[in-house]
């Protein structure tokens, strides 16, 4: 288990076809510039829990208005793990083309559901 | 036999394989979750006036669980940008706190939030009997505020052996707050910090009540989707613990020195699956829990 940076690079690092130092050099330097980013997401994710919280306690006058704020909280919360956790914010095209299909279903099924209330057999 | 392609990319998908793989299994993991939050979403919109109920899960254990999933997925991308920048002691760390927040959060659903429904009672009044326990109900006092009428006593049972036995008229029951002081205006909305049961014990006849028992899946629509869809996070949970204790053991490290990428890659194929599993928890806790 040896973790100095110097025997590491002097092992061969298939990361391409190109892989040599410099490449890895590149990749790390990358990727320590986006520690912060995801140590602000974590804080942010945190406070907007407490806020989930926090309002769910605050009468918004009906209860679909409260279940609507929630929602809303929840939907920045899940587009910020989605876009920066899981990298969704720069990725290659066919992840989004898969996606695009998943929305695409996921919404059928929420529609089906839509449709049952205006089912004329039983209202 | 060698997989293709763990490290480098796919000519024609500009991808390594794995990648594609966890996005398409995340896509029908998408499907799964979306059937059951639909399903969720269909009854609790048909449920009439008091009969989807607020305030019986604990909210600031809950909370306390959202926060340490997001902190495991914090070190968990942690875990994987360690390994990017091949500082192989920075990821047994993270990976470590990341096992441990998914063995918390386990241990309290299991010993502690689930227990504690189990052992908690609740009797649903037939609507002809509703006026005799207006005094646990206070029904009146919440038709003057326009909120929900209540339905049902909940609490403690103190004659366990009445759910079982017919010669047994009535259940006694120590009852929750809101039972107890009804018409106190604190009992209208559920508060952050749970009560505990009162002394003061209700005596509910068996034939005044439609249904009662424990809070089991069977005790209301309302349990039962969320043990289910707590029960198949939880799963998801374990699944994802199970993975990342494999990548954690010298498995992990055997890979690491035969090929840092290829664990770095596993280890994002896996933090993947992670997020999505905290990204449900996200919608999952509101959901139930506050409202």
């Amino acid at each position: 288990m040896n973790d100095t940076d110097e025997t590491i690079t002097t092992e061969p690092a298939p990361v391409a076809a190109d892989g040599h130092g410099d490449h890895d050099d590149h990749v790390a330097h990358n990727i320590a510039k986006h520690i912060r980013g995801y140590m602000m997401v974590g804080g942010t994710l945190l406070a907007f829990t407490a806020i989930t919280v926090f309002l769910s306690y605050v009468n918004f006058g009906t209860m679909k208005a409260n279940v609507a704020v929630a929602m809303l909280v929840a939907t920045f919360k899940a587009g910020l793990v989605a876009a920066i956790f899981m990298h969704l914010s720069n990725e290659k095209k066919l992840i989004y083309r898969i996606l695009v299909f998943t929305a695409f279903f996921v919404l059928g099924l929420f529609f089906l559901t839509y449709l049952a209330w205006y089912d004329p057999v039983v209202r | 036999m060698e997989i293709p392609y763990t490290v480098t990319a796919r000519p024609d998908t500009g991808l390594w394989n794995a990648k594609v793989g966890i996005w398409l299994f995340l896509a029908s993991e998408v499907m799964l979750f979306g059937g059951l939050f639909s399903a969720y979403v269909f009854l609790r919109l048909d449920a009439s006036p008091g009969h989807w109920p607020h305030g019986l899960l604990n909210v600031p254990v809950g909370t306390m669980n959202t926060a340490i999933l997001i902190a495991s997925s914090v070190t968990v991308v942690m875990a994987w940008a360690s390994l990017k920048m091949r500082k192989f002691r920075a990821y047994k760390w993270y990976m470590f706190f990341t096992i441990l927040c998914g063995v918390i959060f386990l241990f309290v659903k299991l010993y502690v939030e689930w227990p504690e429904k189990f052992v908690h009672f609740g009797a649903r009044i037939k609507p002809s009997a509703l006026e005799k326990y207006e005094p646990y109900l206070g029904n009146k006092h919440l038709a003057e505020k326009g909120e929900n009428p209540r339905l049902e006593i909940t609490g403690h049972l103190h004659n366990k052996e009445a759910l079982t036995d017919p010669n047994i008229h009535e259940y006694e029951i120590a009852m929750d707050h809101v039972n107890a002081e009804p018409t106190n205006p604190e009992s209208d909305r559920p508060h952050f910090w749970p009560k505990h049961a009162t002394d003061k014990i209700a005596h509910v006849e068996k034939k005044d009540v439609e249904f009662a028992g424990m809070f089991l899946p069977s005790y209301s629509t309302y349990f039962a989707t969320y043990f289910t869809i707590t029960g198949l996070h939880g799963a998801h949970v374990l699944g994802g613990v199970i993975v990342f204790l494999y990548l954690w053991l010298p498995v992990g490290a055997n890979l690491y020195k035969r090929n840092p990428e290829h664990l770095a890659n596993r280890v994002e194929v896996a933090g993947l699956f992670w997020h999505f599993v905290d990204l449900v928890w996200i919608f999952v806790f509101p959901l139930f829990y506050l409202l």
